[in-house]
């Protein structure tokens, strides 16, 4: 469960990027959150990872409270995330496979739980047959898949997508967005970061809409046309 | 889930890596081995030197003889002044006559001696001292007292030995400062390299909630590595030039007047001191290396 209490960050240059932004994301949910480029999407999000600290208010992140977190518990906090970026950030010189496996040996997984969950999450994300292959071999779509296998690989309460569509094209992007509600559907919280209207209109889910470090508009099967609510 | 701490794991990302950087590693371990032999070599040169100093301490007397116009009995006067000095172990009272006996010792058919009586020697006493390093003091003490003529001591030589062993030390302190110093900065940035060349994985991996301790393990085995690697090069190294140095000075020393010790009766003090300054040196390195990439 996120919990965001009166919320604001300002950056260290100034920059007022969240101004008093309240919202509330259950287990189990599956969630857009929109708005124009600039808008703090993307600080939401770190906010909610703990890359960067909140000037003021409360967030709630999984029982654990952002705004006094320990660095020893940070890492246990984001052990409750399954975390994707637009950028994939797979590793070049690592197999599929190997990507997996390191993100679960970064958590100290054993051998034999490698062996039980991969072939597991690779087949969720229908990459089974490509495990030896490379990113380099792989087309973008293919390179995302990877990724969310990853957020997936060490079994996170919740999935957190920074505009995971962002470098793909529209049917690569619809699958995408069908694998993520296909992984909310078997009981993991999913909160996506896009500002395509398009999909998030198709799909019916909650919206989140924010503009100007303000959420605008809350409400489940919300329209989104790109500018204003 | 989740072994905690897995040694297999650390080593081989550790192993791993000190082969990806290959030449700031072999730097790296160039440097330690330069530190720890410049200061195995100035601490072997003070060993020596302190070994040297105790043997010359095993006959640590020297001699005052006593004014001519005092009789024997106030001669023997003074004996309680002198042991009533710090440094004074043991004091002998040793006549005119006995001396010439002494003298006279070992020199039987020198016709020459034959002639001598005791008058042409002076009444003296043999004194021996604790410490041969206030050697030159207690000799001025003595020399102080009223009815000692004149002395005789070889405290040049004493302190010759002192003061070489003194400089040696302190030279090595510096060096050895200096060196470890820049091993520290060499060896850091070894690791630095190893974990800039690293931090996508790294990014990925605080993303995936690795905990620090789990990011810096590797690191600083790596470091550790390095740091034994060193030791053990500059140890062979060490005993090595010990015995060319040795061989040679025993060669040029046609009086016997140095005794070295044997490397092998060292070995059990270098190796561990060896070992233990190269880890100390690769841990510390590596910990300030990464400890400011941690954060967040
Ligand atoms: N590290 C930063 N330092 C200063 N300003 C920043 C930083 N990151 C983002 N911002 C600013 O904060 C605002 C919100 O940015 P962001 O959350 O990235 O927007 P979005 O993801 O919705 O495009 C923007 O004005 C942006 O320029
Ligand atoms: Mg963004």
């Amino acid at each position: 469960m996120i919990r965001f209490i009166d919320v604001y960050k300002e950056y260290d240059n100034g920059t007022k990027a969240l101004k008093g932004v309240n919202m509330r994301i259950d287990d189990g949910e599956f969630v857009f959150l929109v708005g124009p480029s600039g808008s703090g999407k993307s600080t939401i999000i770190k906010l909610i990872t703990g890359e960067i600290a909140l000037t003021q208010g409360k967030i709630m992140v999984n029982g654990y409270s952002m705004s006094n977190i320990s660095p020893k518990q940070v890492p246990l906090m984001r052990r409750t995330l399954g975390i994707i970026f637009q950028d994939f950030r797979l590793i070049e010189k690592k197999t599929v496979y190997e990507n997996l496996s390191f993100a679960m040996r970064a958590i100290g997984a054993s051998n034999r739980d490698l062996k039980r969950r991969i072939p597991y999450v690779l087949q969720l994300v229908g990459l089974e047959q490509k495990a030896d292959r490379y990113p380099g071999q792989l087309s973008g779509g293919e390179q995302q898949r990877v990724a969310i296998a990853r957020a997936l690989v060490n079994n996170p309460n919740m999935i957190i997508a920074d505009e995971p569509t962002g470098n793909l094209d529209p049917k690569r992007s619809l699958e995408i967005m069908m694998l993520l509600e296909r992984i909310n559907e078997l009981g993991t919280t999913v909160l996506v970061v896009t500002h395509e209207k398009n999909l998030v209109n198709r799909f019916g889910k909650r919206v989140v809409a924010i503009e100007d470090g303000r959420i605008i508009n809350d409400e489940t099967g919300g329209y989104y046309n790109g500018e204003k609510i | 889930m989740a072994r905690r701490f897995n040694v297999g794991y650390y080593c081989s990302e550790g192993v791993h890596s000190i082969f990806t950087h290959g030449f700031m590693s072999f730097a790296a371990v160039c440097m330690i081995v330069a530190c720890l032999l410049i200061m195995g070599s100035f601490s072997l040169v003070a060993v020596n030197l302190d070994n040297m100093l105790g043997d010359l301490e095993a006959q640590n007397e020297f001699l005052a003889y006593i004014d001519e116009t005092y009789t024997e009995e106030q001669a023997q006067a003074l004996q309680p002044q002198i042991e009533a000095i710090p440094n004074v172990a043991e004091v002998t009272y040793v006549s005119r006559d006995q001396a010439l006996e002494d003298f006279k010792a070992g020199r039987e058919g020198n016709e020459l001696l034959d002639d001598l009586d005791g008058s042409v020697l002076r009444d003296r006493y043999r004194i021996h001292v604790d410490d041969i390093e206030q050697l030159k003091q207690t000799v001025d003490q003595v020399a102080a007292i009223s009815g000692i003529a004149d002395t005789n001591a070889a405290y040049e030589i004493a302190q010759g030995f002192v003061t070489v062993r003194n400089i040696a030390a302190g030279v090595a302190v510096v060096l050895v400062t200096i060196l470890a110093v820049v091993s520290l900065f060499i060896i850091a940035n070894t690791i630095k390299l190893a974990f800039f060349y690293r931090r996508e994985e790294i990014a990925i991996m605080k993303m995936c909630g690795a905990t620090n301790a789990f990011i810096r393990w590797p690191f600083v085995v790596q470091g550790m590595i390095l740091g034994l690697a060193g030791a053990i090069v500059a140890f062979f190294l060490q005993w090595g030039v010990y015995e060319l140095v040795s061989k040679t000075v025993i060669q040029s020393d046609g009086l016997s007047l140095v005794t070295i010790l044997p490397f092998p009766s060292l070995i059990l003090n270098i190796l561990p001191v060896f070992c233990g300054a190269g880890l100390l040196i690769g841990v510390v390195g590596s910990v300030l290396a990464i400890r400011k990439f941690l954060q967040v």
